[in-house]
């Protein structure tokens, strides 16, 4: 048992980190652009495991580049790398832009990308930009937000022509998510970019030849032009926030600071945010959406009520979620995340006020941690990432999958947890779970059909 | 096999110093190996006549890991084995990383031959980070001598180094064999060097003082040893030379505070001097 005397205070060591290298959340925001081909300067090593993890949830085979550093590279500079892999890839696999990310190694000898690029000359029409990304500082959040923060500070060009377009950048979420976030907006009617828009990449065919590219993803223009929006909008404070900042100052563009939309709120506060911009009333199948949410809970909440909940998830997911438990009668008792997040519990703690919750918020740390709390003090639910499974397993908890990776089960990547629709999928999980758990300690007389 | 390295500030003589040490050790028949352990690859020029050397990392790059020793190692003055690290262009890459790998080569592709009586690293000035130490580290070379002058800035140099070296000497049986000196000519600077030695738990081995021959005979592209052996200043190196192969006190420094160190300027230095 976990107490004061014998916690033992870890600062150099992590069992079971919640959150992996910058270069990962690089990899994936350039996923999220259309023929957009990442290429990781650093070691092959540097790149394969990134790969495999966001392959590995998405259940699609991604493609990254690597400039292959090797030990005279690591000596020399890895400039002569970086331009033969530019040029290669532009030869074999003709991707409108390349998104360059930097690794510790290439951060530790000190490769100056920005003067290896403009040594390069690129072909017509085609682009690069770059992020620097080194794994000891930040995680895959803060490089998510830094390849953002790339495209955006690097491709952009003011525009003469204002147009009544919204800019939204969604964090780090699934392709379901930014598919819903898009379809939300589309019922307004009005002209939107997301970016980056990882739906509509791995939610259809593969394509067939290495040259060619899924219909989705942001258009490399609709980048450039971002200027000739009116409004900028940023779903998530530690991954896309610093991007719309970026967007806001160089064009003087407004800017609303949202989280992402999870939960009734937070889905309320992101589509008055297009109200106010379109200048419209809620379109009607919204306004039927939440009201079927409303319904659904107030018949969930029995069985939710004074449930307690840990959390595992990255910031961005974790606020507007444990908004939305607090909301739903759970109490998220433990909130734990890898990354470190300044506001996180002060943003937290004002809502378990709201609510009168106690809970404990905990950055940059693990599930290790995690774990020994929970045995002191056991919850009713695991929320989090795939990571928590033998966790679940050992206190005998059901767990939740949501959030990154979740590399154990099907589909899920491409159904949403956002807006009201997600909070639907979210409730049932939430219910399923429960439920689940009742029947499993129920005699087998004691089993019911009805609720 | 005894194993050499010399550290000191940049521009104290190191390379000229290392390199009239071993011509003075050659001519007492000792088999003698120098590693230059810098980028600008110019520990070697006075031994090899100015002859240009190729460099293990050029080596590496142009013709892969598989590199032939002769292509590296250059015979110079008396038979003394010349070996150059080389390392990336000024502002690009990593030279302390080019260091590991240059020193990792020569021993996996057994340069260190059992004849050589001593084997010299001479290792540019301002160590900046853990590649500069690989000559002192896993067992390599277990005595160092830091080149020092009575000037401020090559004693702080010389006390920064001498932090380095306890360190390492904490967790292996790296010793710091002394110091040289290499005088600049500064007023009170033998007392005050060996004031600072002292302090340091070490001794000045040489005291090697100024004159311009050195200057000629770099010149010509010689040792003051190859140049005018009958000079005096060759019998100063030759002195050094006996003192290091005689040497057999080797101490942990102590590294002085910066207080300390200050203090001792201002004792034996030119402050202390009368105009």
């Amino acid at each position: 048992m976990i107490t004061d005397d014998n916690q033992v205070m870890r600062e150099a060591l992590r069992i079971d980190p919640l959150s992996t290298c910058q270069p990962l959340g690089a990899i994936y925001a350039a996923l999220g652009v259309h023929a957009c081909l990442s290429l990781s300067h650093g070691s092959s090593g540097c790149v394969r495991y990134q790969k495999d993890l966001i392959g590995k949830h998405l259940q699609k085979n991604i493609r990254v580049a690597s400039s292959m550093l090797r030990e005279t590279a690591a000596i020399f500079g890895g400039k002569d790398n970086l331009k033969t892999a530019v040029k290669n890839i532009y030869e074999n696999y003709n991707p409108d832009i390349i998104a360059v990310h930097t690794t510790c190694l290439s951060e530790t000898i000190g490769d100056d990308i920005q003067a290896i690029i403009n040594e390069i000359t690129l072909p017509k029409e085609k682009n690069i930009v770059y992020a620097r990304t080194p794994s000891y500082g930040g995680s895959h959040i803060t490089g998510y937000s830094n390849m953002v923060e790339a495209f955006l500070s690097q491709l952009t060009r003011p525009c003469d022509i204002k147009r009544n377009k919204a800019f939204i950048i969604p964090g780090f979420i699934n392709p379901g998510d930014v598919k819903e976030i898009k379809r939300i907006v589309s019922l307004f009617q009005g002209e939107v970019c997301v970016f980056p828009d990882i739906s509509d990449v791995f939610d259809v065919a593969t394509p067939v030849k290495v040259n060619q590219y899924a219909a989705g993803g942001t258009p490399v223009r609709e980048i450039i032009s971002a200027a000739e929006c009116r409004l900028v909008i940023s779903l998530g404070r530690l991954a896309a926030q610093s991007g719309a900042e970026i967007l806001s100052d160089k064009f003087s563009l407004p800017c609303a600071k949202l989280d992402l939309p999870i939960g009734v709120e937070a889905t309320d506060r992101y589509i008055d945010t297009l109200n106010g911009f379109y200048c419209q009333q809620p379109p009607s199948q919204l306004v039927q959406e939440r009201r079927h949410l409303i319904d659904l809970i107030l018949n969930a909440e029995p069985y939710l009520y004074k449930k307690k909940a840990a959390l595992f998830c990255d910031p961005d997911i974790s606020l507007p979620l444990c908004e939305f438990l607090a909301g739903l009668g759970i109490d998220p008792a433990y909130v734990f995340t890898g990354s470190d997040s300044k506001d996180l519990a002060d943003r937290l703690n004002s809502i378990f006020k709201k609510y009168g919750i106690e809970g404990l918020v905990k950055c940059n740390t693990d599930l290790f941690e995690l774990e020994q709390h929970l045995q002191n003090s056991p919850v009713d639910l695991l929320i989090g990432d795939v990571h928590g499974k033998r966790l679940a397993r050992r206190l005998n908890i059901p767990l939740v999958r949501l959030g990154f990776p979740v590399t154990d089960r099907f589909i899920t990547q491409y159904l949403p947890i956002v807006g009201y629709q997600g909070s639907v999928r979210i409730l049932e999980m939430l219910l399923d779970a429960i439920l689940e758990r009742y029947d499993g300690n129920s005699s087998e007389e004691e089993l019911k059909f009805t609720l | 096999m005894r194993q050499i390295a010399i550290y000191g500030k940049g521009g104290i003589g190191k390379s000229t110093v290392a390199q009239n040490l071993c011509a003075a050790l050659a001519l007492t028949g000792k088999k003698i190996m120098v590693v230059g352990c810098d980028p600008k690859a110019d520990c070697t020029r006075l031994l090899l006549g100015g002859m240009a050397q190729n460099t293990i990392l050029d080596t590496l790059r142009k013709s892969g890991e598989d590199i032939d020793l002769e292509l590296v190692i250059k015979s110079g003055y008396s038979g003394i084995k010349c070996v150059e690290s080389g390392g990336p262009e000024p502002c690009v890459g990593c030279a302390g990383r080019g260091i590991i790998t240059a020193i990792n080569l020569l021993e996996k592709r057994g340069a260190y031959t059992p004849d050589l009586n001593f084997v010299l690293y001479d290792v540019l000035g301002d160590v900046v980070c853990g590649g500069f130490a690989m000559p002192i580290r896993e067992g390599k070379a277990k005595e160092i001598y830091i080149v020092v002058s009575g000037e401020m800035m090559a004693l702080y140099a010389a006390n920064n180094i001498s932090r380095g070296v306890q360190k390492f000497a904490s967790t292996g049986d790296v010793r710091l064999g002394g110091l040289i000196c290499n005088s600049r000519k500064v007023d009170g600077e033998k007392n005050l060097v060996e004031n600072f030695a002292r302090e340091l738990g070490t001794r000045v081995i040489h005291f090697i003082p100024r004159d311009n021959i050195v200057q000629y005979a770099e010149i010509n592209k010689k040792t003051v040893v190859e140049y005018d052996p009958d000079s005096r200043q060759a019998g100063e190196y030759q002195a050094l030379a006996k003192a290091i192969e005689e040497n057999t006190s080797f101490s942990i420094p102590k590294p002085l505070e910066q207080k300390r160190l200050e203090e001792l300027f201002m004792q034996f230095g030119l402050t202390n001097q009368t105009h």
